[in-house]
This record gives structure tokens, C-alpha cells and sequence, in this order.
């Protein structure tokens, strides 16, 4: 699937050719976002907008303040929990998954 | 309850019994080549870049930020800058003397896609985004190189007063 | 532990002013910012700001946010300014004065200033509608982050909730970027925003509900239309409910300041409607009731931006001043010129209300 971009802006210009292309994963999906823009960002353009279940009535939650402090956009990332993918920039192989209910934090080895 | 104008007039359209307090003098405005600015400014607001962006001074200085904009409209030589400066784009200058008798000339900002170019046909649209005309682009310019167009199009004499925008179809 | 002289918290136009003024009174500066880029609110406005001259009037946001940057990497040059961004600041420990803060999500850490500029901006509030929680209802805001930094659209189809400033420029903003906005609802009987900002919007179609509320966001997953009702004088609804055809909501309802960073250090607080919520109480160089401690921008009350530059400027320089005694005099000049500037930005009927918030938490100097 191609990602929905604004090419044409009449005051900006968003230089996404000169922009890296990486790849990713969500739910095991392969998907194409640029290195270093939000999660969030690289997700909503490959039309996904559901990013987490609530544990108590099971709603879908998504994007919302995009500035980090709604908790509205928690996903798993790498296997990390609760990660604020509003504000976490996307890296080339990152695994990024739906999260269910509250996260499960890994004791570290 | 708010009758019907100031319920217009306070979603921002401009109404027909604000209207008079903008515009220049008739007789004046008939004559002055390259037209004169018309500004629908009618809220106090802290903002100057009018009389700011203004080359010949026409558009007098504030002696208080939140003055509505007041006009030396002998000054004016309808140069568009204001135009394209106005953050709230509400700066137009209308060319009366342009064209044939029935005509005139508006200078209208644009920041929006698609660009008119000069001999497009565009609709203009009145202050309600309603389209009631189809006029011609007679040229495009960008007086501060900053991306806000100042379009010109031809529209007929007794439109002048209801065009605000143009849209590329 | 790290220390500093000073620390401002907040890279927006309030905080990078800050940075700026105190650097230039010779101050050591870091300044954390949780966002991924600096700039806060600055870098996603395409339209051009209002003021005079001083304020950039005239100018793009997110250009006057590239002049502010030039100022920073010429100090940030000189070694005088540290910046951390994506770097969210997480408590003050009045006890001894230390700030924790957080790197990303994982890398936390403590910093020790001796003043600190709290600049930490506002978030969205919400109003309560059946379904406001599906994704596609967006924060005003994070609907100019995700099209205007990032270039992504939000939506096909948006309807925005809220006719002030920010309801009608981001309106604006949508149809640059090329969605639709099927309409502007507001529940008073006029704009709360600037007159012009809403008739170059009306004059490209877009209509304006006055008097008008959400009463449902539809959808099963994600939103898929809204229904909208006319309300009157006293907010009942009358009139029948109108199904609107969009797949976005834009809730730009208004801000409340971002302020628990200041109740943690325990400054003097108060509720005051006018600034939009709970807000420290300040002297006219932007002190607290904690002398260590500085605020600015719309975490002092929510303003325009340009109103946030000039805050920053003054908490930024007073902060330093109290550092550097040489800076007094520098500070007794400037002040007058920005407090000036404050005043013209606050003027006429539309800083009417700031004003009468501002009298209820300005006091003089503290004793």
C-alpha cells in the first residue's frame, strides 16, 4: 500500500523525496515511513488509526494530543509497552504492534 | 434573538449595512487608475502590517495597534502590496477604471491550490463561498515573495461589492 | 548530577525566547523540550501572524520559528545554550531544588538548575460526546502537527468543533493542505476567533454553525460522520439533530495550561477562567511566588503566540538577571519595551478578557 502524502501544499514545502526511507512492521504488516518522523505520523499515512484496545469496555483508541501527553497513542514498540508513539521516532526494522489492555512490562535480563 | 445580519456578521460575513464605512470615494475611485484598496477590517485587532507593508503611505499609521485601518485613499495607487501582506487577508483593491465600461479589475489574494495562472477562467465566489461569476485571470504576482498570490480577474462593475474570492475550476 | 544556571522547560515560542534572552545575558542554559522538534505550536502555523512589526507581524509562523532557531544555534555556537529535545521534564523536588526528566521513554535523569523558566505550553480540552474517545477525533493541535510538520493528512473530510482562533486557522490550514472541512461548530452566537480569520474562510464555502453543539461522533472503530443540534441561549438543544458527512472531528474546543510542574514546586496557584485554567501567580517580570522559579507562554495563561515570544523574553532575561547583577540595567531597558509591547498585543476588545485574567494573578513584585 502507498502511503497518503500532502505533495502539494501552496506554502509548504515537505521535501519527503529527499526525506530515508525505512521500513517497518505493524502487527507483522510490512509498511514504508520516513526515519526520524513519529510513529504515529508514519502509521496514520498507511491508514492506520486504531493503535491500542482499552483493558476495561475494549475501545478502540488512536492518535489524539500528538504532543506526548494523552496517552491516547501507547502501543508496543519492540516489545516495550506504553511507548508514546506520538513523540518516538521511527526506526528502520521496528516492530510495532496494537497494544491490548495495559502493557506488560519484561523483567530485563 | 439575532436577526439573520448579525448572525452573518458574526460568523464573519460581512453584512450590507457595515458595508459603507470601507469604501473610497466614488468619485475618486472612478478615476484612479490601477484602482483603490477596499478593507474589511471591522474588528479591533492588534495588527499593523498593512500600514506596515504600505509604500506610500496611504494606509495611515495606527496611533494604536487596535485601530481599524484608516485610509488616504488620494495616496492609495492601488499597488496590491497590502494585499498579500494582511494576515487575515482582508485587503482588496478594485480598478474601476480597467477595461471596457461595464468592467473592472479586482486584485484578490490567493493561498490556496490549484494557482490561477493569467487567461484561466476562475469562479469568484461572494463572501459566503457562493460562485456568481465566471471572470478571467489577468495576471498573477507575488509582491512579497512569500507564497500569498494577488490575483487579478476581470469582473463586471456592479460585482465589485460581493467578490472576495476566486477559485480555480 | 548536572547543573545549570538556568533551565528553561519548553521549546516553544515562550521557551525558546526564554533560552535566547538568558544566554544573552551571559547565562549557561539547557532547555528541554518533550517534542521530537523544537519550535512547539510555532512550526506548524502557515498562516501569518498578527501584531506589529516586533512580533514579526506579517510573517509565517513557522518562519518567525526559523528566526528564533537562528538565534539558538548562534548560542548554542558559543556553548552558552544546551538543548535537549524529545526530553520530557518529569518532577521538581522542592526539597532540594532537582528536576528528573526522561530521554525518550527509556533514559532517565536528574539536572540540578539554580533558576528555572517553566515554559511548558497547554494541551487540548475535550468536551463530552458519545464516541469522543474513536480515533479520527483529533486534537486541534495534533491535526497541525501530523499535516504541517509531517505532511500527512488527517482525513479526507474533517468537521471542527470550535470557532476561535485556532478552530478557524486550522480550518484554514486544512483546505491549504487539501481536505475538506464539512463545517465549524460553535455553541456561542458568534466566532470566539478573529473576525477576518472566519470570513476568509466562509468566503471559500466552508460553513460556520453558530449556536450549534456534537451531539454523537459516529462510528463503530473509527469515526465515520457526526451529528450535530442547534442550542439555544441557555446551551439546551433545540431544533433537530443534522447528520454531517465527515471521517474526522478537529476538537478545537480551547487549551488549558500545562501546569504541574509548577504545583509541584509548590508556586501559588489560582483558577482563572480567563487564562483558561489553573495558572501561577506572577509578578510583571514573570516570577512566581517561588523565586527561583519563572513561567511564560501559554502555561501562564492561555495568549497568541506573539504575546508568548515577549513573555519568554522577559522571564528569560529576568531569570538571568537575578543571576547576573551586571544584567539589571539590561533588564530595566528591555522590560519597558516589552511590557510595552504586552500591553498593544492585549489591547482593544479582543485581549478583554486576557486583561481581566491577567488582574486577578499580577501582583506588583514579591515582598
Amino acid at each position: 500500500m502507498t502511503r497518503k502524502m500532502i505533495k502539494d501544499h501552496p506554502i509548504l514545502n515537505f521535501e519527503h523525496e529527499k526525506k530515508k526511507v525505512v521500513k517497518f512492521t505493524f502487527d507483522g504488516r510490512e509498511m514504508e515511513g520516513f526515519e526520524g518522523e513519529p510513529i504515529a505520523a508514519a502509521l496514520h499515512s498507511n491508514g492506520v488509526q486504531v493503535y491500542r484496545i482499552t483493558p476495561k469496555h475494549e475501545r478502540t483508541r488512536g492518535f489524539f494530543c500528538a504532543i506526548g501527553k494523552c496517552s491516547s497513542c501507547f502501543m508496543i514498540v519492540d516489545g516495550v509497552p506504553n511507548v508514546r508513539t506520538c513523540v518516538t521516532a521511527l526506526e528502520a526494522g521496528m516492530k510495532v504492534e496494537t497494544q491490548t489492555g495495559m502493557g506488560i512490562l519484561k523483567p530485563e535480563k | 434573538m439575532m436577526n439573520d445580519n448579525e448572525k452573518l456578521f458574526n460568523s464573519g460575513i460581512l453584512t450590507e449595512e457595515k458595508q459603507e464605512a470601507v469604501l473610497p470615494p466614488m468619485d475618486l475611485w472612478e478615476k484612479k487608475k490601477n484602482g483603490l484598496v477596499v478593507i474589511e477590517c471591522p474588528q479591533q485587532i492588534p495588527c499593523n502590517p498593512c500600514h506596515d507593508s504600505c509604500p506610500t503611505g496611504a494606509i495611515m499609521a495606527f496611533e494604536n495597534i487596535i485601530d481599524i485601518p484608516r485610509i488616504d485613499y488620494e495616496k492609495c495607487t492601488g499597488c496590491g502590496r497590502c494585499v498579500a501582506r494582511c494576515p487575515g487577508l482582508a485587503c482588496f483593491v478594485v480598478d474601476l477604471t480597467w477595461g471596457e465600461e461595464n468592467e473592472a479589475l479586482m486584485k484578490l489574494p490567493h493561498e490556496m491550490l490549484p494557482l490561477p495562472r493569467a487567461g484561466d477562467e476562475v469562479a469568484c465566489l461572494n463572501r459566503m463561498g457562493e460562485e456568481v461569476h465566471r471572470g478571467k485571470v489577468i495576471n498573477v504576482t507575488e509582491p512579497w515573495k512569500d507564497c500569498t498570490r494577488v490575483v487579478h480577474v476581470s469582473v463586471p462593475k456592479d460585482m465589485i461589492m460581493k467578490i472576495r474570492a476566486v477559485k480555480v475550476v | 548530577m548536572k547543573t545549570t544556571e538556568i533551565l528553561v522547560v519548553g521549546g516553544g515560542p515562550a521557551g525558546l525566547s526564554a533560552a535566547i534572552e538568558a544566554a544573552s545575558l551571559g547565562c549557561d542554559v539547557v532547555l528541554m523540550d518533550s517534542d521530537l522538534k523544537l519550535g512547539g505550536q510555532l512550526i506548524k502555523q502557515t498562516h501569518k501572524f498578527f501584531g506589529s512589526r516586533e512580533e514579526f507581524a506579517g510573517t509565517r509562523g513557522f518562519e518567525i520559528g526559523n528566526l528564533l532557531f537562528d538565534e539558538v544555534e548562534k548560542y548554542k555556537k558559543e556553548g552558552k545554550l544546551e538543548i535537549f529535545s524529545n526530553t520530557t521534564v518529569t518532577g521538581y523536588y522542592k526539597e532540594d531544588g532537582i528536576v528528573s526528566y526522561t530521554i525518550g521513554e527509556e533514559t532517565y535523569d536528574l539536572i540540578k538548575p539554580q533558576r528555572i523558566v517553566m515554559a511548558t505550553g497547554a494541551q487540548e480540552k475535550r468536551i463530552a460526546f458519545p464516541n469522543n474517545d474513536l480515533p479520527g477525533v483529533y486534537g486541534a493541535g495534533a491535526v497541525q502537527t501530523l499535516m504541517n510538520v509531517y505532511g500527512v493528512a488527517p482525513g479526507e473530510k474533517v468537521l471542527m468543533i470550535g470557532a476561535g482562533n485556532i478552530g478557524l486557522i486550522v480550518s484554514y490550514q486544512l483546505m491549504q493542505a487539501g481536505v475538506k472541512v464539512a463545517g465549524i461548530v460553535e455553541a456561542m452566537p458568534r466566532i470566539g476567533g478573529y473576525w477576518v480569520h472566519a470570513a476568509k474562510i466562509r468566503r471559500l464555502g466552508v460553513p460556520i454553525y453558530l449556536q450549534h453543539t456534537i451531539t454523537e461522533a459516529l462510528g463503530d472503530k473509527v469515526i465515520e460522520g457526526a451529528v450535530i443540534q442547534e442550542i439555544d441561549n441557555t446551551f439546551k438543544l433545540v431544533g433537530e439533530p443534522m447528520k454531517i458527512d465527515c471521517d474526522t472531528i478537529c476538537m478545537a474546543i480551547g487549551l488549558t495550561p500545562t501546569c504541574e510542574l509548577l504545583w509541584s514546586a509548590g508556586c501559588e496557584m489560582k483558577f482563572v477562567p480567563q487564562l483558561c485554567g489553573y495558572v501561577a501567580r506572577r509578578d510583571a517580570m514573570m516570577r512566581t511566588s517561588h523565586p527561583d522559579i519563572w513561567v511564560a507562554g501559554d502555561a501562564a495563561g492561555i495568549e497568541e503566540a506573539s504575546a508568548a515570544m515577549v513573555e519568554g523574553r522577559i522571564a528569560g532575561l529576568a531569570a538571568a538577571a537575578s543571576l547576573k547583577p551586571e544584567g539589571c540595567q539590561m533588564l530595566k531597558e528591555k522590560s519597558t519595551d516589552y511590557l510595552k509591547r504586552l500591553e498593544n498585543l492585549r489591547a482593544g476588545e479582543t485581549g478583554a478578557k486576557i486583561r481581566c485574567g491577567l488582574e486577578q494573578v499580577c501582583c506588583e513584585c514579591w515582598g
